[in-house]
């Protein structure tokens, strides 16, 4: 394990950009093993944390380091040998600061997944090569599709139990390709690997000389990420209303697009027009700011604006709905029915709504939509039609991912119940 | 109107001239061209719109302040997130008595510049009235959660702002951004919220509080990166200078009032400084000769450490120690 020795990424003198990506698989496809190889070989596992898994894996009896113990955090997951909950972890190359959400592949697998992949740019999805793509893996493909994930790659493990044989993995690649393209994905790539050896996951493997492509963490570094916010629409969501002596701001975050002084903009949902006059921010006034910065913005009239109010281009305006169809997965226990009362909270709105409707469940293997649909329990995936007390400025999820996404919560007890994607995402791929 | 002063006590001002950030772009051109995103300023961004949802959805939220380089940055990123106006909630400082006196002088310096109210929770007072008995070891640290939790209750807060990462502790990396407690200020893993995009769920039922993480995305580099960056002050422990110490389960600790030398633990003066502040008792200094943030940070890149590992023994008491405090409602 040399590399404790080895000096590490010093970042401070150059800007790295940020990769959040997320990763999934089945029960014993390796991930919590490659992700902890993935760690390992960066050199992003330090000193007493290789000493404290050294130990934890003597103590089970393992000669070898167990990798995975790197990454189950919780008592229950290293008694039980399972990851129960979604887990972040962070690593930096000199190329690319990576926030990692590392997704458990069996219990609530959906719940977790959906969450992962929410703020992710790219998934990682994992197989046993002896396996192949397997139902969970057009699952998991499905969600990613969902979730609006453009990046897709497919880390093809345990090549070491199949000889490294290149015609098994060509297999597998090209099932692979047909799924993705199926679900409207352009951007796929696979890479053989063995996470237990360490090939092809950081360095190069010398046991498939057949594979000229990179390796994982190579084509996570290098990988050129779409869909990027600022090249979209502008929507501002009003947080905060600052007030000091002559001053009222109106303090947020911008979920896409850019925003100049002297723009015009309507207010949605009132539908009121008026002007930047000024973007501040605590290190001086800027003429021009771009998703996802933080600002605070005066306007030029005084209009009655405050949180919950969406600030949007005149010619780019979402919808205004009392009513909306959306997508929606089931976080929790209790299922979701026809007439349930609910809160919806959508950017930094949250209004009283009612589901309507449910319209339909999706079987994520077969793509296919179930109806009737009388509820949608935990980890299902459906339709529903919900009606607000209150208007909603919102647009498709497949447009924009921030003013798209909403969460359904329960009044009395505050739970969160669903994630909602405005409109039908895997439309165009059923059709 | 438009013209704005900042308070004089703003420690950023040459810092932001150099470091422009480039998600508030200048040039006109910037609509055709792909948005490089230094990742500080998307941390940054990101930590400001948790401190503002915080402010915006709940009734009396309430910073946690000890005077550490974490609870630094969180009161610089405050200041960013309401400015012009001040930080619009009191800070909390849960004081286990064994400070470090530099601590003390900078809390109390920077609370009285920036005009905020400091509540203090003290760890002594339980003690000396016989609530909580001191433990055999004489670290601290664990005794912080009733007086916390009183102070939680006795204020009626209802959102609880840390400095907590998710990259210091295994269990941590489990941890929500807001992490909803009950009334005894538990937390239970397998029963968290699961958090989407950045929508974050702060509700919660009388006498049940939210503990709000705005740094979780962040890593210990990023933290003095960003306190490069933004120049902002620190309690001078943070970096080298000469001290008394000695050597116990491997970790340097200061001679002070509390607990040590014991007998057999042989004093030393070094050049040290420390990488956490926390309860004398039981955080280490490491050695070090790293005089200024550029030199910390050179020297944090290549440690092959992590900064609990280094210098907190309260960790070291069970392989789920974090796991363990944190479900019985520690920070």
């Amino acid at each position: 394990m040399s590399s404790i020795d080895t000096a590490a990424v010093n970042t401070l003198d150059r800007d790295v950009d940020l990769l959040r990506f997320a990763t999934a698989g089945s029960v014993d496809d390796g991930k919590s093993t490659l992700v902890g190889r993935l760690l390992h070989d960066s050199k992003s596992v330090l000193a007493d944390t290789l000493e404290a898994v050294r130990r934890a894996s003597r103590d089970r009896g393992s000669e070898e380091l167990e990798l995975a113990l790197l990454t189950d955090g919780l008592r229950a997951e290293r008694e039980q040998g399972i990851t129960i909950d979604v887990a972040y972890r962070y690593f930096t190359t000199p190329r690319r600061k990576f926030i990692l959400a590392d997704t458990p592949g069996h219990v609530q697998y959906t719940r977790n997944m959906v969450t992962g992949a929410s703020t992710a740019q790219l998934v990682v999805l994992l197989v046993d090569a002896r396996k192949g793509v397997v139902e969970q893996t057009r699952r998991h493909l499905a969600v990613a599709a969902l979730l609006g994930v453009r990046h897709l790659v497919l880390a093809v493990n345990k090549m070491d139990l199949v000889d490294f044989d290149e015609q098994v993995f060509t297999r597998i690649a090209e099932d692979f390709a047909r799924a993705a393209e199926a679900l409207g994905i352009r951007d796929h790539t696979v890479i053989p690997v063995s996470a237990l050896r360490g090939d092809n996951v950081v360095d190069a493997s010398a046991n498939m000389p057949w594979y000229q492509g990179p390796t994982l963490l190579e084509h996570l570094e290098t990988v050129e990420v779409e869909g990027d916010p600022a090249e979209q629409p502008m929507r501002f969501p009003v947080q905060y209303v600052i007030r000091a002596p002559e001053y009222r701001g109106y303090a947020g975050q911008l979920a896409s697009g850019l925003l100049r002084v002297g723009d015009e903009v309507v207010v949605a949902p009132t539908g009121l027009r008026t002007r930047i006059a000024g973007i501040d921010t605590f290190d001086g006034p800027l003429t021009e700011a771009a998703a996802p910065k933080s600002i605070t913005i005066r306007l030029t009239d005084e209009l009655d604006v405050g949180r919950g109010d969406l600030l949007v281009p005149v010619h780019a305006q979402p919808r205004v709905v009392r009513e909306l169809d959306a997508t929606v997965c089931q976080l929790a226990e209790t299922p979701l029915r026809a007439g349930q009362r609910v809160l919806i909270k959508h950017t930094t709105r949250t209004v009283k709504a009612i589901v309507d409707e449910i319209t339909h469940r999706l079987d994520v293997t077969t793509l296919q939509l179930q109806r009737p649909c009388e509820e949608l329990a935990l980890n299902d995936i459906g339709g529903v039609r919900l009606r607000v007390a209150a208007p909603l400025a919102v647009d498709d999820y497949a447009t924009d991912r921030l003013t798209g996404s909403f969460l359904l919560i329960d009044e009395q007890d505050g739970a969160t119940l669903a994630g909602g994607l405005v409109g039908d995402p895997l439309a165009a791929a059923r059709s | 109107m438009n013209v704005l002063t900042r308070s004089p006590a703003s420690p950023s001002r040459e810092a932001s001239e150099e470091t422009r950030d480039t998600l508030g772009v200048t040039a006109p051109s910037a609509a055709s061209r792909r948005f490089a995103r230094p990742h500080l300023d998307v941390l940054e961004s990101e930590a400001i719109h948790i401190i503002r949802e915080v402010a915006a959805e709940f009734e009396r939220p309430v910073l946690l302040f000890s005077g550490g380089k974490d609870s630094a940055v969180m009161l610089h990123l405050a200041r960013k997130a309401f400015w012009p106006a001040t930080i619009p909630f009191p800070v909390l400082h849960v004081d286990t008595g064994h400070n470090f006196p530099e601590v003390l002088e900078f809390r109390d310096r920077t609370v009285q510049q920036l005009g905020l109210r400091l509540i203090v929770a003290s760890v002594e007072e339980y003690i000396a009235s016989g609530k909580l008995r001191e433990r055999p070891d004489g670290t601290r640290n664990p005794l912080q959660t009733v007086p916390l939790l009183d102070a939680i209750a006795a204020h009626r807060f209802d959102a609880v702002l840390g400095g907590g990462r998710r990259d210091e502790e295994k269990a941590r990396a489990k941890e929500r951004i807001f992490s909803l407690r009950d009334e005894f200020g538990q937390w239970d893993p397998r029963r968290q919220r699961p958090e989407l995009w950045n929508l974050y769920n702060g509700r919660h039922r009388p006498g049940e509080h939210v503990r709000v993480f705005p740094l979780s995305n962040w890593t210990e580099l990023d933290v003095w990166e960003y306190i490069d960056r933004e120049r902002i002050e620190l309690p001078s422990i943070y970096f080298a200078h000469e001290r008394d110490v000695f050597v116990r389960n491997g970790m340097l600790l200061a001679v002070g009032l509390w607990g040590g030398p014991r007998d057999g633990e042989v004093v030393e003066r070094k050049k040290v400084r420390y990488r956490t502040v926390g309860d004398g008792s039981c955080t280490g200094a490491v050695e070090s000769t790293a005089s200024t943030v550029a030199e910390v940070i050179a020297e944090i890149a290549a440690s092959r450490i992590t900064e609990r590992g280094a210098t907190r023994a309260d960790d070291r008491l069970s392989e789920a120690a974090m796991e363990d405090r944190k479900r019985e409602g520690y920070f």
